[in-house]
């Protein structure tokens, strides 16, 4: 397949890097501000050069990389909400032209999912979007596999920073404050890092397997989930937890008709009380109880992974 | 394996979930020889574990029979088909379970618990008749007015969890409180 990756932080870059590594052309590659295109299929390597020295992926027009002659657009830019923009925009031309796209933005697939999904069905193109769950771990295409309509519903870890802080907090006995503040030093927590510790990010990834799950039932944004994060929980609460053998999570449910996400207490021994940055999903099925699924949940080359995954499961386009 | 393993397989199946749990079923026999034998056959028949009889020969109902309690043990799937065969057998059942505490739930608090008064909220909750507080652990490590964590085990009768922790809920956004929720996995 040849690739049109658009947005080129840590995710991006991943594909760039793994692309040939799974038989694929990357013909180009888009950053915020430039763009490298070559028909013939660019040099991974010497673009991530590139990027890493120079600030920029090459001297195109990021707006020639949607022109490109590509099979599949990899949209990796970064997670907006609302209109979900610029992301659903380069969906949407990208189908327009019988195009296929695999995401790793949650925004259009979170916020917009009945317009993307509108889309896909006038266009010869299918849109794909594993790495927006769970990074690395197979969720939607396990959930795809099985059929959403014999899933009742998926729950799990699915932010690592919240779970790290959960973690170390239970460990170590100390308060939220202090251990974010070793998060933020150690990179596993970002500067600001509201998106995590509040539940909107894994609200996000819990909205898309609600979308998914709901088969076209009914459709799901951010606004209609309940979301509580970890912000209020103190040192004494996971104290009080590990006394009588229970922990802490941030878990995320997603049903066809709910999505909801707060911190719950769960047995120590609980296959979702996953430690670290670990995630993991609970995948309720009709006919086989349960089927629990753990890994990664982010990073560049876990994420591409996911990505890669995708664009091996479309078919080649006419 | 050298068990049965049909037992094994069902507690396997169901992720351990129906394991034999005590039962208490009172009955009303009728003051005739061989009543309380033919109570006891179909429990044993169902599979259930008799645990205990408690059989006062002594007194009477106001109907004239004669009460005995039993203790059986035996996995709650099978509580029914145990009541079902005593009834087929004219066996009169008074109450089975109605005492008893057939849900666990663990649920944490954490806010101004001092402040808001953990004893009323307690009081609250026991006030409900499907539930009652059996065990209370509290946290407040910087003093009274600050902070503190709850942690308590609620029993509720049968099918009364989801009704207890709706309690719960409400009681804590009435006094701002956080609830940390207990999961249930599986079904």
């Amino acid at each position: 397949m040849r690739l049109a990756v658009v947005g080129c932080g840590a995710v991006g870059r991943s594909v760039v890097d793994l692309a040939a590594e799974y038989g694929h052309e990357v013909v180009a590659v888009a950053d915020s501000r430039s763009a490298a295109v070559d028909p013939a299929g660019l040099d991974g390597a010497a673009v991530l050069d590139r990027k890493e020295h120079k600030g920029v992926v090459g001297d195109d027009d990021p707006d020639d990389v949607l022109a490109a002659e590509y099979d599949v657009l990899v949209e990796v830019t970064p997670t907006t909400l609302g209109d979900a923009e610029p992301g659903f925009s380069h969906i949407a031309r990208a189908l327009d032209r019988d195009r296929h796209v695999v995401l790793a933005n949650k925004g259009p697939v979170a916020e917009r999912y009945g317009d993307v999904r509108a889309r896909e069905a006038d266009s010869a193109g299918i849109v794909l979007f594993e790495a927006t769950v769970g990074g690395a771990i197979p969720i939607l295409g396990t959930v795809a596999d099985y059929g959403p309509e014999r899933i009742s519903a998926a729950r799990g870890v699915l932010n690592g920073t919240a779970n790290f802080v959960l973690t170390r907090m239970a460990a170590e006995g100390l308060d939220y404050e202090h251990v974010l503040a070793e998060a933020q030093d150690m990179g596993v927590a970002e500067a600001d890092p509201s998106f995590d510790v509040e539940g909107t990010d894994a609200a996000l990834k819990c909205v898309i397997l609600a979308n998914v799950l709901a088969c076209g039932e009914r459709e799901f944004t951010l606004a209609d989930a309940e979301v509580e994060g970890i912000t209020q929980i103190p040192g004494s609460a996971l104290d009080l937890a590990a006394e009588a053998g229970r922990t802490v999570r941030l878990v995320g449910e997603a049903t066809p008709e709910s999505v909801r996400v707060g911190p719950r207490l769960l047995p120590e021994t609980s296959p979702l009380a996953v430690s670290g940055t670990r995630n993991v999903v609970q995948i309720e099925t009709t006919h086989a109880d349960g089927i629990d699924l753990s890994g990664r949940g982010a990073g560049g080359p876990e994420t591409a992974t996911a990505v890669l995954a995708d664009v091996g499961r479309l078919p080649p386009l006419e | 394996m050298t068990e049965g393993t049909a037992d094994a397989e069902a507690v396997e199946a169901d992720g351990g979930r129906d394991r034999p749990q005590a039962h208490t079923v009172r009955l009303e026999l009728a003051d005739e020889p061989g009543q309380l034998l033919a109570a006891l056959r179909p429990i044993a028949d169902e599979g259930a574990n008799l645990l205990s009889i408690f059989h006062e020969r002594g007194h009477l109902t106001p109907r004239g029979r004669i009460p005995v309690e039993v203790d059986l043990k035996c996995p709650p799937s099978r509580f029914e088909s145990v009541l079902d065969a005593l009834r087929a057998e004219g066996v009169s059942i008074v109450e089975a379970d109605a005492e008893q505490y057939g849900e666990h739930l663990m649920v944490m608090l954490v806010g101004d618990l001092v402040g808001t008064d953990l004893s009323d909220t307690v009081m609250s909750i026991e006030s409900s008749p499907t539930a009652t507080v059996e065990d209370l652990s509290l946290s407040a490590p910087g003093g009274p007015d600050d902070v503190a964590s709850a942690r308590l085990r609620i029993a509720t009768q049968a099918g009364e969890a989801e009704a207890a922790l709706k309690l719960v809920r409400t009681l804590a956004e009435e006094k701002q409180l956080h609830v940390v929720e207990p999961l249930t996995e599986g079904r």
